[in-house]
């Protein structure tokens, strides 16, 4: 397939009064042409943290790419001036963020924000932008467009505000959609629609997404691979079916019970994860998430295990991939 | 696979549970009125004003006696000396050290700031406390009428009381400058007074603290009066230059306070002579002390307001 | 949002009568009569003076009247000048202070948005600092002492810039300039802070991933933003640049209102008194009044908003 975005190895630190804190350290995934590859993981990761970095949105003091690349259509990313990379966003790579409240400005009307990248990138009369802008909220299904593309946010619904930043980041027809917890914000009948929009979309207009998020419901059903993120590394990689049916990374074992399931008595307890992610201006010596994983081994402490294959297209972290992992253990009756 | 590392059965034998630290947290853990503290410290330019203060003060009650003049004594030989090795300062149209006469109205603009802000103070958390615990409605009329209060022009007020209860030609006495200064510019002080008791009768974690068990004094005491000092506190210390301001104003008009006491503003006022005829010394320099004093507590109550910021934590 | 304006006015109102009556009450409880200060004159003359004054009648009676002149324009006449009513000073003096005090206000409102929005774009860096210590010292430094620094400084070694009186525009200058840094330094502040806020908000950076420039960004988005608050303390800024002018009025030696003012407290002329602080206060709360409908006309959340408060 089509390649549209490749990460390879990307680390990005913060330098804080503390020291630095290695926010993302060396991640490498890719993206296919029309594909919808999901990042998860807790807060914290680094999941929003790569998003704004492809971008480049992140506050460059105390931000800063500590190595790796990021090939966007051949090119790499972090060798582009500002300019450049602004001639990109907005335009080939957009994005939609989490908090539709906060995120629209609340003193200009919503058909302006809508269009202006579009106004700056491919250079629109005032008349012919108004009617684009109307055009879109069409397709966004916002009622009554013609009426509503001179209100202002605050006019508008939680749903309906993230409906207009879908599209004002589709204005130009990007080729990559990076939608960093769209959702998260909204009730969740609310969230099956900008699911289904965003869906709708993707189809319409072959784009691929990258779904940033906490929320492995929504993973199921949108994406076609999911990379999972623990404490700045990548830990799991692989098709959603994959990952869903045959995990291999302990983390991503708990995060997937984690989720609470209809079919549950009411009387089970809802699991979730003992602990919280490591601190990162730390970095553990070994692997990340051994203070928490119930199948930790000695080994885990000290070094940092490396990336194995179970596939073509599935890949995960952890000791417990190596040969050696069953012969020195004793498993039976080990706790949750 | 690392280079040079041996696998051996023991290394995958299961780790002990103890040895797991679920909930590690590297960065010390901060308290409240300390880190304000250490924030503020780290703000240079607060604590300039801070040491200035302190200066001020204290040359204030020590400053009158340092060279031996007294602040009223005239010497009609030595008049509109310019500043030299015996008076530091220089002296005025009547002879008057002006070292001295500086420090002396120093005393005066600090007492009159810090009364001001005092009263203020008072007359702002009782009123503003008031009507934030009161029913909708009596907070309601008290708000209007501390409104209207406010909308009147803050030192025309000032000007106006001063010039009923002074005679032509003298200046105000103490009591009613103060008591000018303090008519209008409480109401601030109550809104926000106001604003944090209605915010913490309602806020989240007076509920879930009453949600808990806890009485509502102990609600008062652990929750809304810490959390209301800081705004109370960047409140008073700005409150200080205001009134030596305002009361360096009314000197200027010739209503500020009786000789043969004096204020920095007075100073300035009967400096103001000396401009036209080369004394401009005269001017100037209790000019500087009124800059210096009001520099010192605005930037002091700047730092209190960004040192109690939680956003601007670093 | 009507009635927001409307109780707004009706405030107004209410707070011009407050200050014409506490002015009233004020200046007849003086202690002793406003003309024991003159020599001693035969009662008749007394007299007729205390009825030409309408000092002869009861207080209540005098204040009803009074108030009606008001309300008509008519601010009595003064007590010092033979030749001029009140009016006629007022209408001497006006034009010049408002010279002044407009150009203090274009200057304020050109330097202080933009000293602040470069502090705060360039936040702790040499940009920042400078444009804080000069808003520091607007405030700390207290308008006539920033006068007389003019003065003594730029006026003596210019010999263009006058020490002082009026007649042409370059009389203007220098007071100009000394009043308008207060609320120069308040504005820029303010816009400091309030353009660190804003830029710190989501939408900022919503803006900035549609790829438009850094400066569109800023314009377009934060200061449009950022200028709000700025917008709510015009009203404490005219309150400073009226008081400002009478200080500054004395300093430059300008015979505007605010000069009239002063003597009039030093003469205890009580009519000139009155009418001049009841004028002043009437500007004011119309200043007041305009920026308290201007915010909320230039807000888009407030105007559609049906609470309107």
């Amino acid at each position: 397939m089509e390649k549209v975005l490749e990460v390879k190895d990307l680390k990005i630190s913060f330098k804080t009064f503390f020291g630095e804190v290695e926010a993302v350290r060396g991640i490498s995934f890719t993206v296919g042409k029309k594909e919808t590859v999901a990042v998860v993981g807790e807060s914290g990761c680094g999941k929003s943290v790569t998003a704004s970095g492809i971008m480049q949105l992140l506050p460059m003091p105390p931000a800063f790419f500590k190595g790796g690349e990021i090939i966007f259509n051949g090119e790499n990313l972090l060798k582009k001036s500002e300019k450049q990379m602004q001639a990109i966003r907005g335009n080939k790579i957009s994005m939609v963020f989490q908090d539709p409240m906060t995120s629209l400005n609340p003193t200009m009307k919503i058909g302006k924000q809508i269009v202006e990248g579009l106004v700056k990138h491919h250079k629109m009369s005032r008349e012919a932008a108004e009617n684009k802008a109307i055009e879109m909220l069409k397709l966004v299904s916002v009622p009554q467009p013609e009426k509503r593309v001179n209100q202002y946010p605050h006019e508008f619904s939680g749903g309906m505000r993230q409906r207009v930043m879908i599209a004002l980041a589709m204005v130009c027809n990007p080729q990559l959609l990076i939608a960093d917890e769209p959702t998260t914000a909204l009730d969740v009948t609310v969230q099956a629609q900008i699911l289904e929009l965003m869906k709708k979309l993707q189809d319409q207009m072959d784009m691929s997404i990258i779904l940033i998020t906490h929320d492995l419901g929504i993973v199921a059903d949108m994406s076609d691979r999911v990379v999972v993120m623990y404490a700045g590394q990548i830990v799991e990689v692989g098709l959603t079916d994959e990952i869903f049916a045959n995990t291999k990374h302990p983390y991503t074992r708990k995060l997937l019970a984690s989720v609470p399931r209809l079919d549950m008595s009411k009387d089970e307890p809802l699991y979730s994860i003992d602990g919280t992610p490591p601190d990162l201006y730390i970095p553990p010596k070994g692997c990340s998430f051994y203070d928490r994983c119930s199948e930790a081994m000695k080994i885990c402490k000290d070094h940092v295990p490396e990336l194995d294959e179970h596939s073509a297209t599935h890949q995960s972290r952890c000791w417990l991939n190596h040969a050696m992992a069953f012969k020195g253990n004793s498993r039976a009756g080990g706790e949750k | 696979m690392k280079a040079g590392l041996e696998f051996t059965p023991d290394l995958f034998s299961v780790a002990a549970k103890e040895d797991r630290n679920k909930e590690k947290i590297h960065r010390p853990s901060i308290k409240y009125w300390p880190d304000v503290w250490r924030r503020l410290k780290m703000n240079h330019l607060a604590m300039t004003g801070l040491i200035l203060i302190a200066i001020l003060s204290i040359m204030a009650f020590v400053g009158t006696e340092i060279n031996g003049f007294k602040y009223f004594e005239q010497n009609y030989e030595l008049i509109n000396v310019h500043p030299d090795g015996v008076h530091w300062f220089g002296t005025d149209e009547l002879g008057r050290d002006l070292f001295t006469r500086i420090w002396y109205g120093t005393r005066y603009s600090l007492f009159i700031g810090v009364m001001a802000a005092l009263i203020d103070f008072t007359i702002g958390v009782l009123y503003g406390g008031i009507a934030g615990i009161s029913r909708r409605n009596t907070d309601a009329i008290m708000m209007r009428i501390a409104e209207v209060i406010y909308s009147i022009p803050y030192l025309l007020v000032v000007i106006l009381i001063s010039v009923v209860f002074t005679q032509a030609g003298q200046g105000s006495s103490l009591f009613v400058l103060i008591f000018a200064l303090t008519l209008t510019d409480w109401v601030p002080m109550a809104i926000l007074v106001r604003g944090q008791v209605l915010q913490l009768k309602e806020s989240e974690y007076a509920l879930a603290s009453e949600s808990i068990g806890a009485t509502k004094g102990w609600i008062l005491r652990k929750h809304i009066i810490p959390n209301a000092l800081g705004p109370i506190l960047v409140n008073v210390t700005l409150t200080i230059p205001r009134a030596i301001f305002a009361e360096a104003t009314l000197s200027f008009i010739g209503l500020g306070i009786q000789a043969p006491r004096s204020s920095l503003g007075a100073l300035a006022n009967d400096g103001l002579a000396g401009l036209p005829v080369g004394n401009a010394y005269q001017i100037l320099i209790p000019a500087i002390f009124i800059s210096l004093t009001m520099f010192a507590f605005n930037v002091l109550g700047d730092g209190f307001r960004d040192a109690l910021d939680p956003r601007l934590r670093k | 949002m009507k009635r927001y304006i409307l109780k707004r006015i009706l405030l107004a109102i209410v707070t011009i009568w407050a200050i014409i009556t506490i002015t009233f009450i004020l200046m007849h409880s003086v202690p002793g009569n406003p003309f024991r200060t003159e020599s001693k004159m035969p009662p008749v003359v007394y007299k007729n003076l205390q009825a030409k004054y309408g000092l002869d009648k009861p207080l209540s009676e005098q204040y009803v009247i009074y108030l009606g002149k008001i309300v008509r324009g008519d601010f009595g006449d003064s007590m010092k000048s033979r030749v001029e009513t009140v009016n006629d000073m007022i209408e001497r003096g006006f034009p010049v202070s408002a010279t002044i005090g407009l150009q203090a206000l274009v200057i304020a409102l050109c330097f202080g948005p933009a000293l602040g929005a470069i502090a705060a774009l360039n936040q702790n860096k040499w940009p920042d600092y400078i444009s804080m210590i000069i808003a520091i010292l607007g405030i700390s430094v207290p308008n006539f002492i920033m006068g007389t620094v003019f003065i003594q400084f730029l006026a003596r070694n210019i010999g263009w810039l006058p020490i002082g009186g009026w007649g042409e525009f370059r009389h203007s200058i220098l007071p100009s300039f000394a009043l308008a840094f207060l609320p120069m330094a308040q504005i820029a502040r303010l816009m400091r802070s309030s353009m660190l806020e804003v830029m710190g908000q989501d939408y900022i950076k919503t803006a900035k991933s549609k790829g438009i420039s850094k400066a569109t960004v800023v314009l377009k988005h934060a200061v449009r933003n950022a200028i709000l608050p700025v917008v709510s303390i015009l009203g404490t800024v005219a309150s400073n640049l009226l008081v400002g002018s009478f200080v500054i009025e004395k300093i430059f030696g300008i015979p505007g209102l605010g000069t009239f003012f002063i003597i009039s407290i030093g003469n205890r002329d009580y009519p000139l008194i009155m009418g001049t602080t009841i004028f002043f206060a009437i500007i004011l709360i119309l200043m007041l009044l305009t920026v308290d409908i201007a915010y909320v006309l230039i807000d888009p959340r407030i105007k559609l908003s049906k609470e309107g408060r």
